[in-house]
């Protein structure tokens, strides 16, 4: 697991100068931290109020390969051309990034719902919210255990 | 750079049918968050958008981050409303297309 270059390890054990030093190499990358999910979000809604419901967010509890999870999610909806969702976006709490997918639909989308593989760095919660056409927001969240993540193998030589 | 892509339309329906499509793209959609065997960060490369049009009008649109796995899968619905063509275009980081069709028979 080469997270870091040699260099960086020199980088930081130079900057704390001594003591300490060795502690800080255990240190990961800068994970999406629930705020930085939060600011996702809010850049992707607006500021909507988001309520738990009519959105069903498969995965499944327990991950062997973070690499490649499938994922479907569905939204109760009639999606006629009064009453569709209009986005559904998918947010991690720990990969290095907050915002895994966003997707559009309209009414001619016929059923909202859809599916793809997702990476996942660390076991966390996974939380899909979808914008409904009348700009109420809707969400669904999952707490996924994740055995091998995403992102750490070493890449092939 | 973008392969080759496997795509799943009926090849008929009846008029207003939900019908499913599956999509799947040859990409390697790099993180940029791996480090290499030379110690530097391997850059990323990553399509970022995937759009479906009906005959011209756009049906599903998808953006795409590092966390969607590599070989990006996709499924979703649409309506079949009349014969015609559902065109699918990846585009990657760097503004490259990959555009592929299918034929729809609707009776």
């Amino acid at each position: 697991m080469s997270r870091y270059s040699r260099r960086k390890i020199l980088q930081v054990s130079g900057a704390l100068a001594g003591g300490g030093a060795l502690t800080r190499l255990s240190i990961r990358p800068a994970d999406a931290s629930l705020a930085m999910m939060e600011e996702a979000v809010r850049k992707a809604i607006g500021n909507a109020p988001i309520e738990k419901g009519k959105v069903k967010l498969d995965l499944p509890p327990l991950v062997e390969n973070g690499n490649s999870v499938p994922c479907t999610v569905s939204v109760d909806s009639p999606m006629t051309a009064t009453d569709y969702v209009k986005a559904i976006h998918i947010f991690n709490e720990k990969n290095p990034q907050p915002n895994v997918i966003s997707v559009k639909l309209g009414p001619r989308a016929g059923r909202a719902n859809f599916s793809t593989r997702i990476r996942l760095a660390d076991t966390q919660t996974v939380t899909a919210i979808a914008e409904m056409s009348d700009g109420t927001c809707w969400s669904d969240d999952i707490y996924v255990i994740v055995t091998l993540a995403a992102c750490v193998e070493d890449p092939k030589p | 750079m973008i392969g080759r892509a496997l795509i799943h339309v009926p090849a008929t329906a009846k008029r207003g049918d939900v019908i499913e499509i599956k999509t799947l793209v040859s990409h390697i959609m790099e993180t940029g968050y791996r480090i290499g065997v030379t110690g530097q960060p391997i850059p990323r490369d990553i399509i970022d958008d995937f759009v479906c049009t009906y005959n011209g009008e756009e049906v599903f649109r998808a953006t795409f981050y590092p966390a969607v796995a590599a070989n990006p899968f996709i499924s979703f619905f649409t309506v079949a409303t009349e014969n015609g063509t559902l065109a699918f275009s990846w585009t990657d980081q760097q503004g490259a297309t990959r555009v592929q069709t299918a034929q729809i028979k609707v009776e």
